[in-house]
């Protein structure tokens, strides 16, 4: 039988999170251009942004699998959301996570890139495949403290389920997987700057390293959905961290301000440092986070 | 396909060696595929598509339509392209002095992602062609703002023997902001009444510009004497 009341609270649970998601990241817009002493883009421009370039007269195609690339990369971030479980305790907001879903995720969130890659890889310019392989250079980078991070929780745990691991956290601040496993959280922490891809680690889109990257030929309505998978997939990944290191959050108000600072957290390092080379942020991948991460695992063993 | 004189080689290496070089490249090719089947290949058809372009229609509903260009005026894309002089006066109006941003005008490094086009000053031959591969490379609805005396009548490159006097003549050109150089004041009074065009559905250059491309094209190729490229740039 199909659920149609899990599927009405997941889509009104995708929807509040893509708008959150906006807000949040032009907010952070508006305070990198208020530590440059700008005021900045107006709140409402990614909505705006949004809506021109979904009604752009000109759409052209490069074969297939340019077009599938941007409709692969949002059924990454709602395919990511969907499995996510949202307010611990509630019986509306878990979406379809299962026993098992932490594995499932940890796949998910390569899922965008890769189906990127080839989409941009058929666009053709060049710059779109130097800056493929940057990018997924990259991603590998952060993938392997990410992961080592996610099975120590997983060994610390017992478990392979988020709902569960959200619930093993109950029970006051000092519950938090951050206190009870700093070495992983720290290790997962600094993955996650990796993967919101802000400066730092941001070279693979950068305008004025080789222009824009694997969207170089990415324009009107498949860069409006490349732009609306962008908030739903990095405010669900501030949902996973939030779940899985900081023990969860028991109503929305908790979530809300739970993943704006976890944004905040990725700005703050973004405004302070200057961009890494690929060969650096690699190179920094495996050497502290990695560490961090197997000492994580070894303790847990 | 010959450049009239290139500095970069010296007196005894020029016209023959330079014409082998670019000849080699827009020869056609004889290539063998993999299953034993040769075909010729064109150059400039393999790199290239060769489709027609077709003027847009705006939304028939009057509404939907002004709602549209709103959202046009609001979020206006700018390819970061700067020529002749003017360049200069684009970066300031991303500094806290000026600011644009607070007023939907943001920048793009690539022409597929920008609706604005600002012609910063006077245009040599050589980055006409440029500019007009640029141009058309952007998606429709597409706007151009020319800085500078240079643009309307030569400005000081009247008597010049490769830069264009007219802009218009070769693009089809939304706004006009005089000056030599114009100030980012001025700048952003264009930006202004683009905006202001834009509302009100008169900033449909592009439109134009593809209803009269046999006249743009015969005025392009006159002035651009090593046309290796399709007639328009998908």
């Amino acid at each position: 039988m199909i659920d149609f009341k899990t599927i009405g609270y997941a889509l009104l649970g995708l929807f509040i999170i893509f708008n959150w998601g906006m807000l949040v990241s032009v907010t952070l817009r508006k305070m990198g251009a208020r530590v440059g002493r700008r005021y900045g883009v107006r709140w409402f421009q990614p909505w705006i942004d949004l809506l021109k370039n979904y009604t752009l007269r000109t759409k052209l195609n490069h074969g297939i699998m340019f077009y599938l690339g941007p409709v692969l990369r949002l059924t990454g971030g709602v395919g990511l959301f969907l499995f996510m479980p949202l307010i611990y305790g509630s019986e509306h907001w878990m979406n379809f996570s299962f026993q098992g879903d932490l594995v499932l995720i940890l796949y998910f969130q390569f899922f965008g890139t890769l189906a990127m890659a080839l989409g941009a890889g058929e666009g053709g310019h060049p710059y779109s495949a130097i800056a493929i392989s940057r990018g997924l250079a990259q991603v590998t980078a952060i993938e392997a403290p990410l992961a080592l991070a996610v099975l120590a929780l997983a060994v610390q745990y017992d478990t392979l389920s988020i709902k569960d691991i959200v619930a093993a956290q109950q029970g006051g601040m000092l519950h938090w997987t951050m206190w009870t496993n700093p070495l992983a959280t720290a290790a997962a922490m600094l993955a996650f700057l990796g993967s919101f891809g802000h400066s730092p680690f941001n070279l693979v889109i950068a305008p004025n390293e080789i222009p824009l990257g694997p969207p170089t030929e990415y324009h009107s309505a498949y860069l409006g959905v490349m732009r609306t998978n962008g908030p739903i997939l990095h405010m669900t990944e501030a949902i996973l961290f939030m779940n899985l290191f900081f023990g969860g959050a028991t109503g929305w108000l908790e979530l809300l301000i739970k993943t704006f600072l976890l944004f905040l957290w990725s700005a703050f390092v973004g405004v302070v440092f200057p961009r890494f080379r690929i060969e650096q942020s690699v190179r920094f991948f495996v050497r502290i986070p990695l560490l961090l991460a197997v000492l994580a695992m070894i303790l847990y063993m | 396909m010959l450049e009239e004189k290139n500095i970069n080689r010296t007196e005894e290496e020029t016209e023959e060696q330079t014409g082998k070089v670019l000849k080699h490249c827009w020869e056609d090719r004889v290539v063998k595929g993999p299953d034993g089947q040769v075909f010729i290949v064109d150059p400039i058809q393999d790199y290239f598509s060769d489709a027609e372009p077709k003027a847009y229609d705006p939304v028939s509903n009057k509404i939907v339509e002004k709602f549209l260009n709103w959202a046009r005026a609001e979020s206006v894309w700018v390819l970061g392209f700067g020529t002749g002089c003017g360049g200069i006066e684009i970066g300031p109006l991303r500094t806290p002095r000026f600011d644009v941003f607070r007023f939907g005008i943001q920048w793009r490094p690539t022409p597929r992602q920008s609706n604005a086009f600002i012609i910063s000053g006077y245009l040599s031959v050589k980055t006409l062609k440029r500019a007009i591969r640029s141009y058309e490379q952007m998606p429709s609805p597409k706007y151009i703002m020319a800085l500078g005396s240079c643009t309307i009548n030569g400005g000081t490159y009247h008597d010049s023997y490769n830069t264009i006097k007219r802009l218009d003549q070769y693009l089809p050109v939304d706004v006009y902001v005089a000056g030599c150089m114009p100030r980012p004041e001025a700048l952003i009074k264009g930006f202004e009444k683009l905006k202001e065009l834009i509302k009100e559905g008169k900033a449909e250059k592009a439109n134009d510009y593809i209803n009269n491309l046999k006249w743009y094209k015969t005025n392009q190729k006159r002035v651009i004497k090593d046309w290796n490229m399709p007639d328009y740039n998908w």
